[in-house]
């Protein structure tokens, strides 16, 4: 592997093992076991899984364009937004956050040669493929899809109310992407622990790979209660257990709170590698340190711990929970997101911004969060809640928030791609994606505010001949419509640019490890390493005497080592 | 072996000071247009405002809890604009303050604890206010006063059922006719809640209030009307095929025309009829299928 000698700062070496063999082809890509290869696979399923779910949400937002539509029948409609949630939130953006880039760029990010288990990531893969395969195969089954909402709310979700196979395929689905998680939280957790290159401390990994431990911890604490509870759904199902029906002595908000238990952590389990990949571009794009580089730590420590006890804001309504218990701590969540918020601004401050797109994109989700993050402090609140519960305000609440989400990851597509292909995206077309997307984005959420706070209830395929909510409904739908374009945008890009654009070892002059090697990176990602004496290496080796500084130091005063000769 | 890139500058647009007064001006104007909106907005008589305040798309409803929810969505409200005005504004001044001019590398400044500091400590003070006054009408809305008037709402898939126990009549009602729940005015009014199949949201916006009914659990709340008036209700949580035409009507009438509508309404033989249809479960409340969203 590669080894670090101290001085001189980079070590070369020009081992045979470094040369990959085996096979080419698609066969490589069946039988690899090299990280970069599974997660371009990771890659390519999720933004398929993307474009699946978007193309469900386009149907939806088309039947919702007027009111009393018959464009889809009620049972197509509770079919496709079922299935629109849980492709994006299962199958895409879960996937895409902690299996695609962080199976690329963690091990690199810290210096490593792969993941500690190659081979459990290559089961996490297919575990994730077919488990994507088996629940969208819902759809061909008699009865359709799963129909009973993403969160699958029992006793709807019992074979009484919802007989048929689609709903079994999603249990089954689900069951198999949720092992996947696992093996990838177990992997991740074991490879930054173990596998970080000399001089790789705790305190010099990115924020991108330490907000992936916290999500790994998180998988790891969170995805086995789902994973109990869809067996214990499946057995009511078809054992003839009442874990979850009133008539054998079940409890139905059980259900619930297993679900809420995995939910909500879930949602950061999405949300920190985002939050993670617009740290490493804010950071770059700005030519300076993460501000409050710990501090940034810290918090994520502190979203990870509480978001293990605040699953029961989604169930204030149900009248069963202690209500100011789990107020106070979702409301608590808001001090460390925002203390993360002020210092991606600091980290901004005084900087050189660069606009490039995957800098757009990060700037786009500032806004897109700050928005999802306010709207998602109402809902803290039980009475604000009781008042908005299950109504459009909260599905744009969400939404605001996922696309945020959506945005960093593009972000991040743009920032890492040329590192994973050799290649750079046409920064024209990106930012006429980016616009469509942004404005898409806004265009789409603001009217569904107002929607909830005047009464239409989320889930409903039909509403009632209401001028007022026909034209909301309409300029959401044109949201929608640029969203799509966006996406279309994004697909085009990489089509025109294909193998266009050489991008070079660091495009960007990058902070981190990922930008001193290849690009695409070696097999075992490292030819040589540089000195590892903060979290910014590769920046240290370009720009000796630019070290990050304490307020109030000077950066020159705390760095004495001459400029490496090449 | 590969060569580490020492780093290329990224192509910048040409640096004429014209140029850039231009985009600035533009800049500008365009952030004017919105602040224009606003302050326009905040002048016109058009806008609903309560004590002052713009209601922000919500409305103070009809009960006296609905109130106190109103009052603190409108407080909520100030605090968020504020917030997110600021951090809007600091965003957008840091990406064009600092845009990239030039091939400098700023200063690398890393920590400034006491900035840190500050930025932790004001959440919390606000987390803290935020829920104080969340607790007080909170407290104010679960409490359960003295009541007169009892009535027990049951869902069903996919329908209501209101029963006024001790007055033999009972209002059900499915997805081709919605029922309506007649209440008296000012009066404190016992709602009990269950469910007979799957969980259901009893929702009515005017009350600026929600909650499921849930199967096998009885949950109970109070209202107090201030307002005469008919009201949309719906049922909120995805019950399956006819969610979307699952409503029902509140109607708030004087105390005198509800002693005489439950008057003229009591059928004994029909309320123990459709008392035992709810322990049946739904067997004997087959809903019609609507006309429109054929299945």
């Amino acid at each position: 592997m590669t080894d670090v000698l101290d001085p001189p700062a980079v070590v070369e070496h020009h081992d045979e093992h470094h040369e990959e063999h085996g096979p080419t082809g698609i066969l490589k890509w069946l039988t690899s076991t090299d990280h970069k290869v599974i997660g371009m696979s990771y890659t390519v399923t999720s933004v398929v899984m993307l474009i699946i779910g978007g193309s469900f949400a386009e149907i939806i937002r088309a039947q919702l364009s007027t009111p009393n539509n018959s464009l889809v029948s009620l049972a197509q409609y509770n079919e496709l937004f079922t299935m629109h949630g849980s492709v994006m939130i299962y199958l895409f953006m879960g996937p895409f956050a902690f299996g695609a880039l962080a199976n690329i760029i963690v091990p690199i990010q810290i210096g490593a040669p792969d993941m500690a288990f190659p081979r459990l990531n290559a089961l996490s893969y297919w575990l994730y493929l077919t488990g994507s395969i088996t629940m969208l195969s819902g759809f061909f089954v008699a009865g359709g899809a799963a129909n009973f909402g993403w969160v699958a709310y029992a006793p709807l979700s019992n074979s009484v109310n919802t007989p048929g196979a689609g709903a079994d395929l999603w249990i089954g689905g689900l069951l198999l992407t949720g092992f996947s998680a696992i093996f990838t939280g177990v992997n991740l957790t074991a490879t930054i622990f173990y596998l970080r290159a000399p001089g790789m401390t705790m305190f010099r990994m990115p924020i991108f790979t330490w907000n992936l431990l916290i999500t790994a911890i998180l998988i790891l604490l969170a995805f086995p209660v789902l994973t109990a509870g869809l067996i214990m759904l499946y057995c009511d199902r078809h054992f003839g257990t009442h874990i979850f029906s009133v008539a054998g002595g079940g409890v139905p908000v059980l259900w619930q709170n297993i679900f809420w238990f995995w939910g909500h952590p879930e949602v950061y389990i999405l949300a920190l590698p985002v939050f993670g990949m617009v740290t490493e571009i804010i950071a770059v794009f700005s030519r300076k340190p993460v501000f409050g580089y710990k501090g940034m730590i810290f918090a994520t420590i502190t979203i990870g711990a509480l978001s293990l006890g605040v699953w029961a804001h989604h169930m204030f309504t149900t009248g069963t929970v202690l209500l100011p218990f789990f107020s106070i701590m979702s409301l608590l969540i808001a001090v460390p997101t925002g203390i993360k918020m002020f210092n991606w601004i600091v980290t901004m401050w005084r900087g050189e911004v660069w606009f490039s797109t995957a800098m757009l994109m990060a700037l786009g989700f500032l806004f897109t969060f700050l928005v999802g993050g306010i709207t998602g402090i109402y809902l803290a609140s039980p009475p604000l809640d009781f008042f908005t519960h299950d109504t459009y305000f909260v599905v744009a609440h969400f939404h605001s928030v996922v696309m945020a989400l959506l945005m960093g990851a593009m972000g991040a597509l743009y920032y890492w791609g040329p590192k994973i292909t050799g290649y750079l995206l046409n920064e024209r077309i990106g930012k006429a994606q980016f616009w469509f997307l942004f404005l898409g984005t806004q265009v789409f959420t603001f009217p569904m505010y107002i929607l909830g706070l005047w009464g239409m209830p989320r889930r409903v395929g039909i509403y009632p001949n209401h001028p007022s909510w026909q034209d909301l409904n309409d300029v959401a739908t044109v949201g929608a419509i640029m969203i799509g374009i966006s996406s279309a945008l994004f697909l085009i890009n990489i089509v025109y640019s294909w193998k266009k654009y050489p991008a070079g070892d660091n495009p960007w002059d990058g902070h981190t490890l990922e930008w001193f090697t290849t690009s695409p990176p070696p097999h075992h990602n490292f030819y040589r390493l540089p000195q590892i004496r903060s979290e910014r290496p590769t920046w240290d080796y370009n720009h000796p005497g630019h070290s990050a500084a304490a307020h109030g130091h000077a950066a020159e005063a705390l760095i004495e080592r001459e400029p490496t000769p090449q | 072996m590969s060569k580490v890139s020492r780093v290329e500058p990224p192509a910048l647009p040409p640096q004429g000071v014209s140029v850039r007064t231009r985009r600035w001006r533009r800049v500008r104007r365009l952030a004017a247009l919105p602040i224009a909106a606003l302050v326009l907005a905040g002048c016109n008589d058009h806008v609903p405002t309560k004590d002052g305040i713009p209601t922000f798309g919500a409305q103070p409803g009809a009960t006296t809890s609905s109130h106190s929810v109103f009052d603190l969505w409108q407080g909520f409200t100030v605090g968020a604009l504020i917030v997110g005005f600021l951090t809007t504004f600091l965003i957008v001044w840091a990406v064009v303050r600092y845009r990239r001019k030039g091939d400098n590398i700023p200063k690398q400044s890393q920590y400034h604890l006491p900035l840190e500091f500050t930025y932790t400590i004001i959440p919390v003070l606000i987390v803290l206010g935020l829920f104080a006054a969340t607790l007080v009408v909170e407290n104010k809305e679960v409490a359960n006063p003295k009541t007169a008037v009892t009535i027990d709402v049951n869902a069903f898939q996919w329908g209501w059922k209101f029963t006024y126990p001790g007055q033999n009549v009972v209002v059900v009602g499915q997805t081709t006719q919605d029922p309506e729940m007649v209440m008296p005015v000012n009066e404190n009014v016992h709602i009990n809640l269950t469910s007979s199949d799957v969980i259901h949201g009893f929702y009515i916006h005017a009350f600026n209030f929600s909650r499921y009914a849930l199967p096998g659990v009885l949950n109970q709340f109070t209202f107090r009307a201030v307002n005469l008036g008919t009201y949309d209700g719906q049922c909120t949580q995805l019950c399956g095929l006819y969610h979307s035409l699952m409503w029902f009507r509140v109607k708030v009438v004087s105390d005198s025309d509800y002693s005489a509508w439950l008057k003229s309404n009591a059928n004994s033989a029909a309320a123990t009829a459709a008392a035992k249809a709810t322990n049946q479960q739904t067997s004997s409340i087959v809903p019609t299928k609507p006309t429109i969203g054929n299945s």
